[in-house]
């Protein structure tokens, strides 16, 4: 389900902007150029980021401020990435993780 | 080692205030903020202004950011955005760090203008994805521009719960209600006509009980409350919605000001502890200053004004001014500041921050001296 707004009454039409291709799980997903990994990825519909570490429960978007790591996921094999304050690249790899996650994918 | 004169820390409008200033009378100054763009909250701020006209009224928040933006560049501000403090050694040295690199920053004078955090309410069930806070459904759809959900229940009808309410409205959601704990709203009446002309319900002496869903927010349970604020067995609803934004108030982020051992008071009005500061907005520490919602949650035209007191302070310290001049200046400020805070949401915040000021406050390490020894 697409979530991005496409005419604003105060922002206006969505500019043709510079779109970027992510891979969330191996899967190519749009984004646009300048903003942040969480965006794109509930643009796409997508809610849960990681799983907690002891019960695996589903954690997403929160703070949006990079306060509250509740988004961390796995970028380009790194974990604990506060995908609300981070941009995203083209071809960035983006995975869940579980708990603290695990280096190098 | 890095250095510069003065090291801003936040680039919201108190922040880029802070900075415009010290600039503007010649100190070196650096403004270093952790988001990817600078203006802080403004960034958000989609809904005109009101108030004077010297305060942006009429004027969208994010055009005011813009044009603050500007003016810290031509005033030869040096901005290190992406860049997060996590440390303050000696109330001199700043550590730094971008994602790439950690460093040291040695400043003169440091102005914190870090802001403020949501309050998080828990309930059974506020983990799931679709929970989040209202400051953060605004900066995904209004930046971002993505919705979080279509179906938002709004938990807390202060200004910042109407207003985003509001906005989510115009982003194109459909908001099933807005719950306020207490027997009536602490917005101004103005936000909630807005929504309330729309028919959206202001649900007062409400609350939530419950988040429901598999993997998100698929519905909630949400409860009538007595005067004492407790659930009224027999009066549960279930709304159905997939995103509940939590509006329950802010607290200054004052971790800079505490790993410095500034002594801080707790002020409810003011969201919190704050740190004891002067009427120079200048802490118990020498030479580290905080303007803002750090010193105090208020507004953005407040704190605006306390960012160039802070601002015009630091660089009369440094002796680029002197003390008739800067007087003048914040004379200026304060003038604004106090007719800011007329009226009756003002006027609490007024009585808040004079107790604060009369004292201008100690560091930690003074006050263990004085009880005999660390």
């Amino acid at each position: 389900m697409v979530m991005r707004i496409r005419f604003h009454p105060i922002l206006g039409e969505l500019a043709d902007g510079q779109e970027v291709t992510i891979y969330f799980e191996g899967q190519p997903v749009k984004a646009r150029s300048g903003e942040c990994i969480a965006a794109a990825l509930m643009a796409n519909g997508l809610k849960t980021f990681r799983r907690t570490a002891k019960r695996g429960e589903e954690r997403g978007y929160f703070c949006g401020i990079g306060q509250c790591t509740d988004c961390v996921m796995i970028v380009n094999g790194v974990p604990n990435v506060r995908t609300c304050v981070t941009a995203v690249q083209e071809g960035m790899r983006v995975e869940r993780q579980r708990g603290l996650g695990r280096w190098g994918s | 080692m890095l250095s510069t004169e003065v090291a801003v820390i936040g680039a919201g409008p108190a922040g880029l205030n802070a900075a415009i200033e010290a600039a503007k009378l010649g100190a070196e100054v650096m403004l270093i903020d952790e988001n990817l763009k600078l203006g802080g909250q403004l960034t958000k701020q989609i809904h005109k202004f009101f108030g004077s006209e010297h305060h942006g009224a009429g004027i969208r928040g994010i055009d005011i950011a813009v044009d603050l933006i500007g003016q810290a560049g031509q005033a030869g501000v040096k901005m290190q955005p992406n860049t997060a403090v996590w440390g303050l050694y000696d109330g001199k040295v700043l550590a730094l760090n971008d994602e790439k690199v950690t460093y040291r920053l040695s400043a003169e004078k440091i102005i914190l203008a870090t802001g403020a955090s949501e309050n998080a309410v828990a309930f059974p069930g506020w983990t799931l994805p679709g929970v989040m806070g209202a400051g953060a459904a605004q900066t995904i759809v209004n930046v971002y521009r993505v919705l979080p959900g279509r179906k938002i229940l709004i938990v807390g009808a202060g200004n910042v719960g109407l207003i985003v309410a509001y906005q989510l409205m115009q982003a194109g959601a459909d908001v099933v209600a807005v719950l306020e704990v207490l027997p009536s709203i602490g917005g101004y009446g103005v936000h909630a006509s807005k929504i309330a002309r729309y028919g959206v319900p202001i649900r007062t002496s409400h609350t939530i009980m419950e988040a429901k869903g598999t993997d998100a927010v698929e519905s909630a349970v949400i409860v009538q409350v007595d005067e004492r604020g407790n659930p009224i067995p027999g009066s549960e609803e279930s709304l159905e919605v997939d995103t509940i934004c939590i509006a329950a108030g802010l607290t200054p982020l004052t971790e800079l000001a505490w790993i410095a051992e500034c002594e801080h008071m707790y002020v409810a009005e003011l969201g919190g502890y704050v740190p004891f500061h002067s009427y120079d907005m200048e802490t118990g520490v020498s030479g580290l200053y905080v303007c803002g919602d750090a010193s105090g949650i208020e507004e953005a035209t407040t704190a605006m004004e306390e960012g160039k007191i802070a601002g015009i302070s630091a660089a009369e310290a440094l002796g680029y001014i002197d003390g008739n001049g800067a007087a003048r200046l914040k004379d200026e400020c304060w003038e604004r500041l106090e007719t800011l805070r007329t009226g009756p949401f003002g006027l609490h915040t007024a009585e808040a921050k004079q107790i604060l000021m009369m004292r201008k406050g100690r560091t930690v390490r003074q006050n263990l001296s004085n009880l005999g020894g660390l």
